[in-house]
């Protein structure tokens, strides 16, 4: 596949990992911020190939990791509605809810429906004109322009039984809460490719600048990633803290205008609780009072028992990447891809997984 | 959220007033929204998220910047990972016509 | 059951009173995760299934083999069965009908059986257009021929509309193992060579594209294809010891079944798997990894080391085999499955629980 096979290329991905070891005169500690990232770089065993001189920590990169504990359970609530359907992407099915998830309630009858796209769960409704068709909005900025058009399109076309479920969370308000968390060690960041193809890189510019930090928008496969984190040694190195772009080929500094202005015609920004992190202000999405018709959250309003984690879930601690997944007391024992007590343990992006996935394991996991 | 897969346009048409495309990953296709890609038409290179095109691929920076990264690969003297027994990992790769997978 | 000790069973009526000796969690039900192929799966056969049938199964039936092999009055029979409920009938390159007479040929195949006898039972939604019916039967009756078995015996029920998604085949299947012929899933050691028959994942991301909410169109092929042929070219060539096809599950979860039947560890290498392009694309596209998804025309064979260039040479030449490879070995070590990157890094092939799921991360 073009312009995927050549950024997998074994050779040259080695040679980047010994440059960086010969740039590298001290530890770094780096953190990147996006699930898909997470993903190549356990898979590839990257983490374990820069170590010790290149410390990766991971962040909170996974959005079906850090939705609201809340929003899953309305989530399924609503499924299990015999007068709504429930459309989602395939990552959200496994995530544990306070009682159980998705999957859960389509066997115990909910009407869940996996979509690939969010114009999909729109001809749905268009499809069920009986029922309300509820879409579950998860996502960084990557994939608001996506949920925002099948609103607008719902609104356009007079689609009425369409709602969405909004539970957008966005990157550069993380990236502050990390930094200014005590006992962050995060000495640099790679950016998510993806998200600044759409929101471009200005706004961390201000975070490179005032908190001393280097910033390396970068892509997703092998080659990618280790550039990047080449590039943000070097800045290290020098001693410069910077915005730079690796992902040269897919993002340009203002990213997508026309996504932006749909996006922003459809959502305003609003505090987000983070799944295990707690309230980031103005970390969120939700939609502008001109579709809050299509908000679900006001068409089902929420009743039942408030929502309750696992007392035993690290799941804060990792995502902001002060606690690796092998150093949680229930990692690979109480909680296993099986039967995870938090959202990372779920997500094949969500590091736990990633972790336990690629076989790292503190205490071996009973059979 | 990140998984985008880039793509070549092979056809543009319109449906429910948006800007459509059908764009070819390697031997599969699928339509997609090219609402956020108004400059593209068939040819081009566009990343393709959730069902959206969120980029165009600049196939003239893409080159730019891999010739540097290849000649890295090339100059090195790189010793590709062994199997166990000593017999390296380029030896199990199929000869045929297939593409091995990766 | 309940049964008057000393009395004749079979002459007097008895109270039918079932009391299941296997201790099931209560309210416990069947997840759609139990028909993947997984882990599930096997759960639920090793912890649920095989134990309640105790000693009326027998040995045999615990081996795991794809087909049990039974000897009676000096003849080595193959006997399996297979049911087949794939959505949606019709896919591209196939449909359910010859999925399933290949599917049971080649379970005959794996035990190194000569395929000869062929059941068919039809379960048929009512509603059913018996065009679809005629199309389905049609392709079986094709399939049989290409394979070169009778199908001597079957069944048809109706069940009513919304009970079976169009329909359900089941068959099961008779075959011959010839003297000398020794194939087993118990039979791999370290040292031997892991060879894949074909490209993977091709079935899976066939079916898939035809599913609502996930249609592309494209080179995409189901690869279901009897391997008689290919068997027997392969079993001619060398020692081989163990062969398996790669169904559900994919070829990840056949390799850790063949590691937990012999007791051995595995490791394979990443970029050796043939994956065909369109393939790559579609498993791309929805965050699937070719390693887990369903097969119908590949098998695993598992060749002594020395004979191993030759049995991948005789696959190559078979039309059923040219994209075969050597993907692997067997190695000392508990059951486990390794996979080694193009980085030299390994990372466990582990067993899913259920089926994968499109992601979008």
């Amino acid at each position: 596949m073009r312009f995927v096979d050549e950024y997998r290329d074994d050779r040259i991905a080695l040679a980047l990992v010994d440059e960086i070891r010969r740039t590298a005169t001290r530890t770094w500690t780096l953190m990147e911020v996006c699930g898909g990232q997470t993903h190549t770089l356990i898979r590839q065993g990257i983490d374990e190939l820069l170590e010790p001189e290149i410390q990766l920590v991971h962040g909170p990169g996974c959005p079906v990791c850090v939705t609201p504990l809340a929003l899953i359970d309305e989530a399924i609530a609503i499924a299990k509605r015999p007068d709504a359907i429930l459309c989602s992407f395939g990552d959200m099915l496994r995530v544990p809810g306070s009682q159980e998830d998705l999957l859960m309630a389509r066997a115990a009858g909910g009407d869940v429906r996996v979509v690939y796209s969010p114009l999909d769960a729109l001809e749905v409704a268009r499809r069920n004109p009986e029922k309300t068709v509820v879409f579950f909005a998860v996502g960084f900025e990557t994939t608001a322009p996506a949920n925002a058009m099948a609103v607008r399109q719902a609104k356009l076309l007079g689609v009425e039984n369409f709602a969405l479920l909004v539970a957008h969370v966005l990157v550069p308000p993380a990236i502050v809460a990390i930094l200014v968390s005590p006992g962050n060690r995060v000495q640099g960041f790679l950016a998510p490719g993806h998200v600044c193809a759409v929101q471009g890189w200005r706004e961390y510019e201000p975070l490179a600048r005032d908190y001393g930090v280097p910033i390396v928008v970068t892509g997703f496969e092998p080659v990618d990633l280790l550039e990047g984190i080449l590039m943000t040694v070097r800045q290290l190195e020098e001693g410069r803290h910077e915005v730079e772009n690796q992902y040269v080929r897919t993002v340009v500094r203002d990213g997508n205008a026309p996504a932006r202005a749909v996006i922003d015609e459809v959502f305003e920004t609003c505090d987000r609780a983070w799944r295990g992190i707690g309230v980031i202000p103005k970390s969120g999405l939700r939609l502008r009072e001109a579709y809050r018709a299509f908000d679900a959250e006001l068409r089902f309003p929420r009743e039942g028992a408030p929502a309750s984690e696992s007392e035993l879930c690290m799941a804060g601690e990792v995502l902001i990447g002060r606690v690796k997944p092998d150093e949680c007391p229930a990692y690979g024992t109480l909680c296993t891809p099986e039967s995870p007590l938090g959202a990372p343990m779920v997500s094949s992006e969500g590091a736990c997984a990633a972790y336990f996935l690629a076989g790292r394991r503190r205490v071996e996991a009973p059979a | 959220m990140c998984l985008g897969v880039p793509g070549k346009v092979v056809d543009v048409f319109e449906e429910d007033g948006i800007r459509m495309g059908t764009v070819d990953f390697g031997g599969i296709t699928r339509k997609a929204c090219l609402e956020y890609a108004p400059e593209v038409e068939v040819g081009s290179w566009v990343v393709i998220h959730v069902g959206f095109a969120i980029s165009t691929v600049d196939e003239e920076e893409a080159r730019r910047s891999y010739e540097l990264l290849a000649e890295m690969g090339n100059l090195e003297d790189i010793d590709l990972p062994q199997t166990p027994e000593g017999v390296r990992a380029e030896d199990y790769r199929p000869a045929g016509p297939a593409e091995a997978g990766g | 059951m309940s049964e008057d000790p000393g009395s004749d069973a079979e002459e007097r009526p008895r109270d039918f009173v079932l009391q299941c000796p296997v201790p099931l969690p209560p309210g416990a039900s069947v997840l759609l995760g139990h028909g993947s192929g997984g882990k599930l799966t096997h759960q639920l056969i090793r912890d649920v299934l095989v134990p309640i049938l105790g000693d009326v199964a027998g040995s045999e039936l615990a081996r795991l083999g794809d087909a049990a092999v039974v000897e009676t009055d000096g003849l080595r029979l193959a006997f399996t069965t297979d049911a087949f409920v794939v959505t949606p009938a019709f896919f591209p390159g196939s449909n359910i009908g010859e999925l399933a007479v290949n599917g049971t040929v080649n379970d005959l195949a794996m035990m190194g059986a000569r395929p000869l006898f062929l059941s068919a039972a039809l379960i048929l939604e009512e509603g059913l257009p018996l065009e679809d019916l005629g199309l389905v039967v049609t392709a079986m009756a094709e399939a049989c021929r290409r394979a070169k078995v009778a199908l001597v015996t079957g069944d048809t029920k109706v069940v009513e509309r919304g009970s079976a998604d169009g329909l359900f085949v089941i068959t099961s299947g008779v075959g011959l193992v010839p003297d000398g012929v020794e194939v087993g899933p118990e039979r791999a050691r370290p040292g031997d060579r892991i060879i894949v028959s074909g490209p993977v994942g091709s079935h899976g991301v066939a079916v898939m594209s035809r599913r609502a909410g996930i249609e592309f169109e494209g080179e995409l092929s189901s690869d279901t294809r009897p391997l008689t042929g290919l068997v027997r070219a392969m079993l001619a060539a060398g020692d081989v010891r163990v062969l398996r096809d790669a169904t559900r599950g994919g070829l990840a979860s056949v390799l850790n079944e063949l590691a937990e039947s012999s007791g051995v560890s595995m490791v394979a290498e990443e970029k050796a798997v043939p994956v065909l392009p369109p393939v790559r694309a579609a498993c791309e596209m929805l965050g699937l990894d070719p390693l887990y998804v369903a097969n119908e025309g590949v098998c695993v064979a598992i060749v002594a080391p020395e004979d191993a260039e030759a049995v991948l040479a005789a696959a190559r030449a078979h039309p059923a085999g040219e994209h075969a490879a050597i993907v692997g070995e067997v190695v000392e070590g508990p059951p486990k499955v390794a996979l080694r990157t193009g980085l030299g890094g390994t990372r466990p092939l582990i067993m899913l629980a259920g089926d994968q799921l499109p992601r979008i991360c």
